[in-house]
This record gives structure tokens, sequence and C-alpha cells, in this order.
């Protein structure tokens, strides 16, 4: 039976593991290679980079980081943060990420998923999508740009539809509303989202108990959750998660 | 030494760095003789069927391939180009496996690509000596085999059971990404690697 996927996030910044909330006032969680090797024999079944900085100078670094993660890990991970075309993507791909998560370059240009869909496949482009409670949309949720500053002024679901038949392979999907409050996933937007589209969704943005993955597997539908800070401080140590979630009947790993 | 069959498919990466990480050293080559002479080959691949198989039928890796005799593994597309054809592309295969690879159905409400881990069962073989079943494994795939008698392994999704591995002779196919399966898959790849 095919499991429900947990998915610690790591945000980079030269480096290092970092978390904030907005990203201001970030707080050291440790060097991300360490993290990431952590995860990768404690239960995590993929990971996820986020260059939070997505400057110049921080690229080479996160190209370094793939590719010390990837010869040094075993399970899938997605980077994401600043992607703005097929360069870049050839470029992590080629240092060993399994695949790449693109925003704001996609909403301003969505024929860039098709694009990078045909080159690299499907199986290899993560929509990232942000979306806000809007009730002047027909979903009810607005999508945003620019790491949540900018309202893209498109419906979250539509945006979501239009992707994956442009060809993205999976959506990650996060809750601005619900991002960095840690009193659960959004199970609202995650449900129309999932339900609505034949690509699986990675729920993110809210996680603060044990409880919350449960909920967003049974209630919202999602294929997989993401999350961050429980994981880094500790809050939640995954092999515990999972025994959870399979007490309550959910397929993990 | 271990041959890495360098062609038009991506991520050969996470197999050289698999083999890297279990104490193996590898040559990703599309060289003939390179090929011919190695102890094990491996042929990844991640990507679309009929560019694939039009290169290896351009570059003539088709009919070497065909002609290997010491153990080979192909990996995910790589295990699919090694079946008679495939409905991706509606493209001819290498016929290794007499099996055809199909598309999963679109209409059932199941997410396509069955994207994951999720757990193989009726093992057989030697490369699952060391693994039990239901044994968790990733996948990433929109097209699957169905069960034949070269089936070594079951997977099911989309309520329908379908080959995660095959096994003919010397020829060994995965469907999932052993190299991106943790400790389970890095078992089989040894297997693999030590014990053909």
């Amino acid at each position: 039976m095919l499991a429900r996927r947990i998915i610690p996030c790591l945000d980079v910044k030269d480096g290092r593991t970092v978390k904030g909330i907005n990203f201001v006032n970030l707080r050291d969680a440790g060097s991300a290679l360490e993290n990431a090797e952590y995860y990768s024999s404690h239960g995590a079944d993929e990971l996820v980079f986020l260059d939070i900085t997505a400057t110049v100078e921080n690229r080479r670094t996160m190209e370094d980081l793939v590719r010390s993660v990837a010869l040094s890990t075993s399970i899938p991970f997605t980077v994401g943060g600043g992607i703005k075309g097929e360069d870049d993507v050839a470029r992590l791909l080629g240092a060993g990420a399994d695949k790449i998560s693109i925003n704001s370059a996609a909403l301003r240009n969505p024929e860039i998923i098709d694009k990078l869909a045909s080159r690299f496949g499907s199986q290899c482009i993560v929509l990232a999508l942000d979306a806000k409670a809007n009730c002047a949309f027909p979903s009810g949720f607005e999508a945003f740009v620019d790491g949540g500053r900018t309202p893209a002024g498109k419906d979250a679901l539509e945006w979501a539809k239009e992707a994956s038949a442009r060809g993205a392979g999976e959506i990650l999907l996060t809750s601005m509303d619900k991002d960095g409050t840690r009193d659960g996933f959004a199970v609202d937007l995650t449900k129309i989202i999932s339900s609505n589209i034949d690509i699986p969704v990675i729920a993110s943005g809210g996680a603060g108990k044990m409880a919350d993955f449960k909920e967003i597997f049974e209630e919202g539908k999602a294929d997989a959750a993401l999350a961050a800070s429980v994981f880094h401080f500790h809050e939640i140590d995954i092999p515990e998660l999972k025994d959870y979630l399979r007490q309550s009947g959910i397929p993990v790993r | 030494m271990i041959a890495v069959i360098r062609y038009n498919a991506g991520n050969v990466l996470s197999v050289m760095n698999a083999l890297s990480r279990l104490g193996h050293e590898a040559v990703l080559t599309d060289d003939e003789a390179l090929i011919k002479h190695a102890d094990k080959v491996i042929f990844p691949g991640v990507g679309e069927a009929s560019s694939a198989m039009e290169y290896l039928n351009r570059t003539g890796l088709a009919d070497v391939i065909r002609s290997l005799k010491q153990p080979f593994l192909g990996i995910c597309l790589g295990m699919q180009l090694m079946c008679s054809s495939s409905e991706e592309g509606d493209t001819k295969c290498l016929g290794i496996f007499p099996e055809t690879v199909k598309a999963f159905p679109r209409s059932s409400g199941y997410k396509i690509p069955h994207v994951g881990w999720n757990t193989i069962s009726k093992l057989k073989g030697p490369l699952y000596r060391n693994t039990d079943e239901n044994a968790y494994v990733y996948f990433v795939h929109s097209y699957y085999v169905p069960l034949s008698s070269d089936t070594t392994a079951v997977c099911n999704y989309d309520d329908l059971d379908f080959s995660a591995s095959l096994s003919f002779a010397n020829f060994h196919g995965m469907q999932f990404h052993p190299e991106k399966s943790g400790s389970e898959g890095e078992r089989m790849l040894r297997c693999f690697l030590e014990d053909l």
C-alpha cells in the first residue's frame, strides 16, 4: 500500500538550516548536510531544501550542498528557492537533486512548466503553491508569489489545475494562514486542492503536534506532509510520529 | 568492474552515488568494449521511452545490451526499456522480457504518477535474499509492467497488481529506485553487486 510521506523541510542559508517566521529572526538549526543525513537515517521519506536567500553567492553554496546530500543520503530530495529557468533546473538536477520546486517564476510565466516537464520529466517538477484565504476567489483561496509577499490575483485551485495540466508532477501546497502558527495544517485548503487534481499534494504550514499529521492525511486528503521547526527542534520525533500514524491506521513506511 | 550505461536518460548520478556509498567503483560509459567486459552492468533511467530507444538504436547500444551475458540490472525506465514494447510513445523496446509496458489508467481517481514509498511482496530470487516481504521501496512512474512469469516482486497501486521487478536469466529489472530506497534498497543493490 502506498505510504503517506513525512517530509522535513530545510530552509538553507550559507549551508546552515535556519528557521524563522517570515524569514526574520532566523534561528540556527545546524548544518544542513548533517541534518539531512540525520533525517535520512531517522525515518524521513523525502527531504526538501529551500534556498531562502536565493542570491547569486548562495547559489554556489546550495549546489555544493546538493552534491554532498546526493552523495551521502539514500532518499529522494527536492530543491527550491529562486529557480527561474531551465539553466537553474539543469544545474540542480545535474548536482544530484531528484526534483526541483518552482513558484514565482511559474506563476509569472506558466509555459515554463511545460518546458521543464518536457525536458526533464514531470516526475521532477514540483509546483510550490503558497495560498491564502480570500473569499473573492471561487475556491476561497488566492495564490501568492515572492515568498508570500505578493498576491498573484489567481485562484489557487485554478492555478493548481493549470500547473498539473501543464506537466507539474506534484504540488507543494503551503497555507500562508497556517504557516508558523503551529495550530494544525490547513485542512480545508488542502482538501479542496487534493481532491480536485490528479497529482500528489504535499501539505505544508501549521504542524505543531502529531495529531495535526493524522488530521491532514485523514481529513485533508494530503499525500504527504511537510514540516520544519517541529522536527528541527526535536519536538516531534519522526519514528515516533510514524508509530502514532500507523496505530491510527494510516499507512506509513 | 561495474559499468553504468551512459545514454540520454537522466539521473544516472543517483546510481553512481549509491554505488560509491556501497564502496564499489563504477564507470559511467557508453563504450561497447567497456560494457561488454564489465563484471556487472547497470542500466538506469529516468525519462521518456521513445526518445531513449531512438538513442539506444542509433548508437548501437541496443544490440550491445541484448548480447550481454553478465548480471544486468535495469532500473525504472531501464526495466521498461528491457520489455518488448511500451505504450509510452508507442515504442518498440529491447525485447529482453516479453511483456508490454502499459499506462496506468487515468480515470480511476488514483493519482498519476505513482510516486512515493510502496510495499513489495511475493519476493523471489537472489536480489531479495536480505529483504523481508512488504518492504517499502521508492517508486516514481506513470507506466507499469503487468504480472508475468518473469515477475520477481509484486506491487499494488490503482487497484492493480503489477511487476515491481522482473528477472530472466542474467537480466534483472526493478521498477522502483533501489538507489533512493534507503537501507532497504542498498541491501538489494549489495546482493546484485556481491552475490550474483
